[in-house]
C-alpha cells in the first residue's frame, strides 16, 4: 500500500515547476494579463510533453494517467500559469478517446502543441439566461458563453443533450469576443454561431461526463496549488513584517488564520491525489469523488484566498504585491464546470440520496 | 499509488468479518468499563487478537508483531459493524503503551495484565486547576520522606476517578529546577489514605470527571516510571498518540451514514428531510470534508509503511479538524430535526438513542480537552509552518 506520488511523478513535478519558476513568474503573468499571449509558455511546456500528457502513444502521446495531470495542473495553479491547459490537454482529449472515435491526426497534433482545443461545455452543465446552441443537419446555430481558451484553434461545444461537437474557429460563420472576467490570468470568450460546421464526437453522456469529471479535478488541483502558493506568502509576510517591535506573524490572532488555513488545506492534498487515482482505478467512486473535490477545494480554496489576503494588510490588498491574480484564479475555478452548490447536488443524485 | 494491501490481508479481513458475525450477539452495549459483560467480550478480543494486539504475551495480551495494517482493518470492520472494539480507557491507552516504552519489569508484570483485562481501572492526574494548557506549570508536589513519596495538591478533568483503582499522576519532586525538568511519573493506589474525590457534572448530565485531592498521600518509592525529574518526557511519550486517534474518520463516516439515513426518514409535512435544498447541501459539504479527512488518514497510513515518505502536516492537524468536523456534523442532525432534535434523557422521541445531542456536546469537550482547538493551531503554526512563538512575559515580582 502506497498513498503518494511516485518517483516518476515528483520528477514530473520539479520539471514543472522549474519551467514555470523560470518562464511563468509574476511579472509573465503580468504581460499575459495586460494584453499579451501565452503562446511561448505554452511552446515550452510542449517541449515538456504537456499537451500530450493523457494521449494515448498510439497517437503521438504520452499515455499517462489523471493524477498525473492533478500534479501539473497543481504546478499551473501555485504559478497562475496562463495556459490552455485544461482544455487542450485535458478535457479534450480524455473526451476524443473516451469517444472513440477516429480522431487520431487531431489527437497527434494536440500532443505536438500545435492545435489547441477550447470546451464550450457551460450550457450543457447549467444553461444561464439566452445561451445555448442547436444542431441541424451537421450546421450549428447558437451562442456559448465563457468558453476557455480565447485563442484556440477549435472548440468542444456541449449542447443541453450532452452531445459534444467539434467546431473549427475559421469556419466563416463562427464569432469570437473576449469576455472580461475577474481573473486575467485565463481569458474566456464568447461563440456565436451561424449555421457553423458542426462535427458530431459522441452523443453518448457518458463521454460529456468522462470529461467533466476530470476537468472538475484539474480545477481542483489548480486551486490547490494557488491556495498553497498564498498561504505560503501569507506566511512569509507574517515572519518578516514588524509591528509593536514584534513579527506579526508571532500574534495568535495571525498565526491561527495561518494553522487554519493550513489544517483545511492539508487535506486537500490527499483528496485530489485520492480523485485523480480514481478517475484510472475506483470507477465506482470516480464521479462522486470528483464532485467532492471540485466543491470542497472550491471552498477552502475561497476561504484561504481571502485569509491570506488578510494577513497580507493592506498590502494585500494592492496591485503591488500581485495577490490578487491568485485571489481571481481561485475564485474562476470555483465557478468554472459548476459552481459548488450545483456539484455538490450532483454528488448526491449520484449516491442515489 | 497503490491502495490495495495485498491478499494476505484479505484472508486476515475475511476472519474478522466472519468473527463479528459468529459473535456480534456477546459485545456489550454502552460504554460499561467494569461489567462482567464488559470483561468476558475483552478476553474473547484478546484471544483472537483484536484487541491488545501487540501488547506481549507475558503481560497478557496477544502478542503479534506490530503490522498498522490489520489493525486498521481491525478498526474499520468494527466501525462499520457498529460492535463494540473492547476496553478503552487511559489505563488501557495511555498507560500500557507507557510502561511498556518507559516502565521497569516489575511494574509491566505488576499493571498491564489486571489492566487490559479490565481488573484494573485507571485515572489520569495531569491538569490541575492551575495548569491547564500550560501544563508543564503544574504544582501538585511529591517530596522525597525516607522510602515513601509524600503527595500535596489537586488534580481536575480526571475522568473515571470516582471508580477507578489506580492513578498515573504528574507531580512537581524537584521544585528548584526549570519547570520541565521538575515533574516525576508516580502510579498509586486510590484507596491511599489522603484522597477525596468530588464529581464534576459536565454539560451532558454525565459525572465522569472529578476534582481530585490529595493530602498527605504516601506511596513506596519505586512506583515511579522514569527517573525523578524525568515526568514530562514519560508522559509526552504518547500524548501526541492520543490525539490522533481522539476523532478518526471511520466513526466520521459511520455517523454521516446514520445521518443521511436519519434524514431519510425524517419526514416534515410528510416530506423526507433528504428533499429539503437546504439540508441536502449542508450534508454533503459535510460528507465531502469527512472524505477529505479519511483520505489524509490513508496519507498518514501510508507514510507510516512507507518510512521515506513525508506526511506533511496531515497527522498535525488531525485532532483540530477531526473534532471540529464531528461537531459539526452532530449539529446538522439536531438541526434538521427542529424541535425533536432538543429531545434527550428520557424522551419517547429520541433519534439514535439521543446520541446526536450528546455527541454534539461531547466533541465540544474534545475540541476542549486533549490541547484546545487554539493550542493545536499554536503548534500547527509553530512546528508546521515555523511562525516565531509568542513573546514570554517575564513573571510580575
Amino acid at each position: 500500500m502506497q498513498f503518494g506520488l511516485s518517483e516518476e511523478q515528483i520528477l514530473l513535478q520539479d520539471n514543472v515547476n522549474r519551467f514555470l519558476d523560470d518562464n511563468s513568474p509574476l511579472d509573465r503573468v503580468r504581460a499575459y494579463a495586460d494584453g499579451g499571449a501565452d503562446a511561448d509558455i505554452w511552446t515550452g511546456l510542449a517541449e515538456l510533453g504537456i499537451p500530450a500528457l493523457l494521449i494515448p502513444e498510439a497517437h503521438g502521446g504520452i499515455g499517462l494517467q489523471p493524477l498525473d495531470a492533478a500534479i501539473v495542473a497543481e504546478c499551473l495553479g501555485s504559478h497562475i500559469a496562463p495556459t490552455p491547459f485544461l482544455g487542450s490537454a485535458v478535457m479534450a482529449p480524455t473526451a476524443l478517446v473516451a469517444s472513440g472515435g477516429d480522431h487520431g491526426e487531431l489527437l497527434a497534433d494536440i500532443a505536438a502543441g500545435t492545435m489547441r482545443i477550447g470546451i464550450a461545455f457551460g450550457e450543457a452543465i447549467k444553461r444561464r439566461n439566452d445561451a445555448g446552441v442547436s444542431v441541424k443537419d451537421g450546421r450549428m446555430s447558437g451562442t456559448s458563453m465563457y468558453a476557455f481558451d480565447a485563442e484556440a484553434d477549435a472548440y468542444l461545444v456541449a449542447d443541453e443533450h450532452q452531445h459534444i461537437y467539434l467546431v473549427r474557429t475559421d469556419d466563416p460563420g463562427l464569432t469570437r469576443s473576449d469576455l472580461a472576467t475577474v481573473d486575467k490570468t485565463r481569458r474566456t470568450v464568447e461563440l456565436n454561431y451561424e449555421n457553423v460546421a458542426a462535427e458530431l464526437v459522441s452523443a453518448d453522456p457518458t463521454v460529456f461526463e468522462a470529461s467533466i469529471d476530470i476537468g472538475r479535478m484539474a480545477l481542483a488541483a489548480d486551486t490547490l496549488g494557488a491556495a498553497q502558493n498564498m498561504l505560503d506568502q501569507a506566511v512569509e509576510y507574517a515572519k518578516q513584517r514588524e509591528q509593536f517591535n514584534r513579527p506579526i506573524g508571532s500574534f495568535q490572532a495571525v498565526k491561527h488564520m495561518c494553522a487554519e488555513m493550513a489544517a483545511q488545506l492539508e487535506p486537500c492534498r490527499s483528496m485530489v491525489w485520492f480523485a485523480g487515482h480514481a478517475l484510472a482505478e475506483l470507477p465506482d467512486e470516480a464521479r462522486v469523488t470528483a464532485c467532492h473535490t471540485k466543491a470542497h477545494l472550491a471552498e477552502v480554496g475561497q476561504f484561504i484566498a481571502k485569509t491570506s489576503t488578510e494577513v497580507h494588510g493592506g498590502m494585500g490588498f494592492t496591485d503591488l504585491v500581485g495577490l490578487h491574480y491568485w485571489f481571481k484564479r481561485i475564485g474562476a475555478n470555483r465557478q468554472w464546470l459548476g459552481a459548488p452548490e450545483f456539484v455538490r447536488e450532483e454528488a448526491a443524485v449520484l449516491q442515489g440520496i | 499509488m497503490d491502495l490495495s494491501f495485498g491478499p494476505e490481508y484479505d484472508d486476515f479481513r475475511a476472519d474478522v468479518v466472519s468473527f463479528l458475525a459468529n459473535n456480534a450477539d456477546k459485545a456489550p452495549k454502552g460504554n460499561d468499563l467494569r461489567g462482567e459483560a464488559a470483561k468476558d467480550w475483552q478476553k474473547l478480543l484478546i484471544e483472537n487478537g483484536y484487541t491488545c494486539r501487540t501488547i506481549p504475551k507475558e503481560y497478557g495480551g496477544y502478542g503479534a508483531q506490530p503490522d498498522i495494517i490489520k489493525s486498521r482493518i481491525i478498526a474499520e470492520e468494527f466501525s462499520s459493524a457498529r460492535i463494540n472494539a473492547g476496553l478503552g480507557g487511559q489505563g488501557i491507552s495511555m498507560l500500557v503503551p507507557t510502561l511498556l516504552e518507559m516502565g521497569t519489569q516489575e511494574q509491566k508484570e505488576q499493571f498491564i495484565r489486571p489492566t487490559i483485562h479490565g481488573e484494573m481501572l485507571w485515572c489520569q492526574g495531569y491538569s490541575e486547576p492551575g495548569a491547564g494548557s500550560d501544563l508543564a506549570s503544574l504544582t501538585t508536589s511529591a517530596v522525597l520522606d525516607g522510602d515513601e513519596w509524600v503527595v500535596n495538591g489537586q488534580k481536575i478533568w480526571t475522568s473515571t476517578a470516582h471508580i477507578a483503582d489506580w492513578i498515573f499522576c504528574l507531580v512537581r519532586s524537584e521544585p528548584d529546577a526549570p519547570k520541565h525538568k521538575g515533574i516525576s511519573f508516580l502510579l498509586f493506589d486510590m484507596k491511599t489514605p489522603g484522597i477525596e474525590v468530588r464529581p464534576l457534572v459536565d454539560m451532558t448530565g454525565v459525572a465522569n470527571f472529578n476534582e481530585t485531592f490529595f493530602t498527605d498521600v504516601r506511596l513506596p518509592k519505586h512506583q515511579i516510571v522514569g527517573e525523578r525529574g524525568e515526568g514530562w518526557q514519560v508522559a509526552n511519550a504518547i500524548l501526541g498518540h492520543e490525539r490522533e486517534t481522539l476523532a478518526p474518520a471511520n466513526t466520521a463516516q459511520t455517523r454521516i451514514n446514520a445521518l443521511i439515513e436519519l434524514m431519510k426518514q425524517e419526514t416534515v409535512n410528510g416530506d423526507p428531510l433528504i428533499n429539503n435544498p437546504v439540508y441536502r447541501d449542508r450534508l454533503m459539504k459535510l460528507q465531502g470534508k469527512v472524505m477529505a479527512m479519511r483520505f489524509n488518514e490513508l496519507r498518514i497510513l501510508s507514510a507510516r509503511l512507507n518510512p521515506g515518505q513525508d506526511p506533511g502536516m496531515a497527522r498535525m492537524i488531525t485532532k483540530l479538524e477531526g473534532t471540529e468536523l464531528r461537531h459539526d456534523l452532530e449539529g446538522l442532525a439536531i438541526d434538521v430535526m427542529g424541535e425533536m432534535g432538543l429531545a434527550y434523557d428520557d424522551n419517547p422521541h429520541l433519534r439514535n438513542s439521543g446520541s446526536w445531542q450528546r455527541e454534539y456536546m461531547y466533541f465540544l469537550g474534545l475540541i476542549i480537552g486533549g490541547g484546545t482547538s487554539q493550542i493545536q493551531k499554536n503548534i500547527i503554526s509553530e512546528r508546521g509552518l515555523g511562525m516565531p512563538r509568542e513573546p514570554k512575559f517575564e513573571k510580575a515580582s
